[in-house]
């Protein structure tokens, strides 16, 4: 067992200008599982290939417990990685393949086998254990890749996407199922994906990317609670958090008709470069349905209504048509989100008031994206 | 009655439509089936009919053979072992290719052996390790392709002239030409096989703790086996089959000349024992009859690994 440390750790790729890992600091806890998560092309898994061993480090330094790794060889980092495609060799056996690792470390046969059935074992495998990979199911394979790692018995276990070609009720199974081997086998672990609700459900800590920049790093809850930038608050929660830029005025944020009183400490940290804007954002679950004429409310035409049984959605657009497009939400531009009762949606087509929930709007600058003091 | 009438028109219109496909799926079957498989054993039977005429002609008497045709044997047999009796282990100037069929061995064993070591390597260095410069000094490997075997011959031949190696390992200087003639193909398609291994499978097992040599011997290797094989069987045939590269390198020494050599004297100065080349091609086929059939079912595979992911 051993912490992880990037240390101002940065990757240039040949022919590139942009780096594609920025100078990362990130510091994981001994035995704490850690997701990086980002969209495409942020230098998530570039960062977890470093780690690795199987990308370069331009400069700065990694370190596995307290031994620097960054010029160390893949194979002398004793580290397991699970990846995307599973990688599993094709001409081995399931049994070959979780024993590779030991087999040419120079274990004895007697205790390869073991540990190679105690894994099975665990992964509920050992009735293929004589099998070839191309004889199983993907769920299959992805558990062999699992034990492979396992078997291993590492200091650190690095996961790249690992559920991403498994089908959707497969992953939800396989999230939780990875989720309570960790926390039982207490292995440090580094799991890249660039699905947010994986990264908020098996995440002890989450670490959000963009462009090679580490953007925040904090507990799912954190995260959620209070992200750091807009960009973070945009990514983090399903569905998306509503983003607006607002007009300060007379210690409220103005946008058309409607009207959201802003805190004291807030107006006194916004800056000349933010121009009298503020960006304003509210979860749909922060909206409360209202009536006309109440401070705050503003008015909604909905276009959709989505219905989950649990929870029901409202897909719309500001009703002031002039400044709609002000706002922004994961439906996409001059989009809004709401939540409201199940039991009583609205109708498509409707125009329903809603409000912010005191307390629960998050402001961040407009100049810089960051988030300001409520 | 008019309702029955009725019903199989219904059921014709129904039918006509739903035959047309059916129909059209059917003569594709019977052509691929019966036809397919007529034209394919005519074919055969008539790429055959030649070999099978030289193999009868090889058990007749040498009067025979020269009087008449293969095919009187059906009508007048007679049958004798005389022809491989003295291609085998004869009078040295017409026969005794025993010898040089072990010759042959001797050259094509190495020859086959030396570049598919050297081109598996080859190709792990071009496929799997990065470096500056690869893919231009690849692009220079196989670009020496073009250069005719022939345009090497005697530069190779003046190196070889004056060399003292030849001295203990007279077989040096074939194995050496046929070597470098056959690396540039043998390293262009093992590269190519090699590069569709995916690269998630040697990154896997350097995490798992192996280097290069572990990946090359333990994961490489086992997953070109096809690929090497079909090559082998390629190398094999071509090199037994050589009669240029081994005439030139062992010039007249008849102590380490190939089959090939032997069989091109074999008909004498003057062509009178013409009638024993018949015995000396089937000496000659044997060794590649078997090499093709214990491989074989290699050969079909390696040229179609790659193409099919999996």
């Amino acid at each position: 067992m051993a912490s992880v440390t990037y240390d101002q750790a940065t990757r240039v790729y040949p022919g590139q200008e942009r780096p594609a890992v920025d100078a990362l600091n990130l510091e994981v806890a001994d035995g704490e599982f850690l997701v990086l998560v980002g969209p495409s092309g942020c230098g998530k898994s570039t960062s977890l290939r470093m780690l690795a061993g199987l990308e370069d480090v331009n400069s700065g330094r990694i370190l596995i417990g307290d031994r620097d790794v960054t010029d160390v060889q893949p194979k002398d980092r004793d580290i397991a990685m699970v990846f995307q495609n599973y990688a599993l060799y094709p001409h081995m056996s399931v049994a070959d393949n979780m024993g590779f690792a030991l087999k040419i470390a120079g274990t004895p046969k007697a205790q390869i086998r073991e540990r190679v059935e105690e894994a099975a074992k665990i992964l509920d495998l050992t009735e293929y254990l004589d099998r070839k990979p191309k004889a199983l199911s993907g769920g299959q394979r992805q558990r062999v890749a699992m034990g492979r790692a396992i078997v291993r018995q590492p200091q650190v276990f690095l996961m790249d996407e690992p559920l991403s070609n498994l089908d959707a009720k497969l992953r939800v199974q396989t999230r939780t199922q990875i989720a309570s081997l960790q926390r039982r086998l207490g292995v440090t672990t580094v799991y890249v994906t660039h699905d947010q609700t994986e990264a908020l459900t098996m995440g002890d800590r989450i670490a959000v990317l963009k462009d090679g920049l580490l953007q925040q790093v904090g507990t799912p809850r954190e995260m959620y609670d209070t992200p750091a930038n807009v960009f973070v608050a945009g990514f983090i929660g399903s569905p998306a958090m509503n983003l607006g830029s607002f007009a300060v005025a007379d210690g409220k944020a103005n946008l058309g008709d409607t009207h959201i009183p802003l805190t004291r400490t807030t107006i006194d940290a916004l800056t000349e470069e933010d121009k009298g804007e503020i960006t304003l954002g509210f979860r749909p679950e922060s909206l409360d349905v209202a009536t006309e004429g109440e401070e705050g409310a503003f008015a909604i035409n909905v276009n959709l209504v989505e219905e989950l049984g649990s929870d029901a959605f409202v897909y719309g657009q500001l009703a002031a048509r002039e400044v709609a497009e002000h706002v922004t939400s994961g439906a996409g531009e001059a989009q809004l989100i709401a939540r409201v009762d199940p039991r009583r949606p609205p109708m498509k087509g409707d125009k329903i008031w809603v409000k912010v929930r005191a307390g629960e709007a998050h402001v961040f600058s407009s100049a810089t994206g960051l988030r300001l003091p409520a | 009655m008019s309702v029955e009438a009725t019903v199989p028109e219904v059921a014709d219109v129904a039918n006509r439509r739903t035959q047309r496909p059916a129909a059209a799926t059917k003569f594709r079957s019977l052509v691929t089936n019966r036809i397919g498989s007529a034209v394919a054993v005519v074919i055969a039977v008539l790429w055959t009919i030649p070999t099978f005429g030289l193999l009868i002609s090889s058990f007749r008497p040498e009067a025979d053979i020269k009087s008449s045709g293969w095919w009187t044997f059906f009508s007048d047999p007679s049958f004798t072992l005389e022809n491989y009796q003295e291609v085998l282990f004869g009078r040295a100037s017409s026969g005794a290719l025993a010898t040089y069929f072990i010759n042959s061995l001797v050259i094509t064993v190495p020859a086959t052996v030396i570049p598919l070591v050297l081109a598996t390597m080859a190709a792990y260095a071009f496929s799997v390790l990065e470096w500056r410069g690869r893919d231009w000094v690849f692009v220079g490997v196989f670009a020496l392709q073009i250069v005719p075997l022939q345009m090497a011959l005697i530069p190779l031949l003046r190196l070889f002239s004056s060399s003292e190696l030849l001295e203990p390992f007279p077989f040096l200087s074939v194995w050496v030409a046929h070597s470098i003639f056959a690396l540039p193909l043998a390293v262009f398609l093992l590269h190519n096989f090699m590069s569709d291994v995916p690269k998630e499978l040697v990154e896997a097992a350097r995490v798992d703790g192996a280097g290069h040599v572990s990946v090359f011997l333990r994961i490489m290797l086992p997953l070109m086996a096809p690929a090497i094989a079909s090559f082998a069987i390629f190398q094999f045939l071509w090199v037994w089959n050589d009669l240029l590269v081994g005439l030139t390198f062992t010039g007249a020494n008849n102590a380490i000349q190939p089959l090939t050599a032997r069989l091109a004297e074999m008909a004498g100065s003057r062509g009178q024992d013409w009638q024993l080349l018949t015995a000396g091609a089937f000496v000659s086929i044997i060794l590649p009859l078997i090499v093709f059939l214990a491989l074989q079912r290699y050969f079909v595979r390696g040229l179609l690994a790659g193409s099919v992911k999996g």
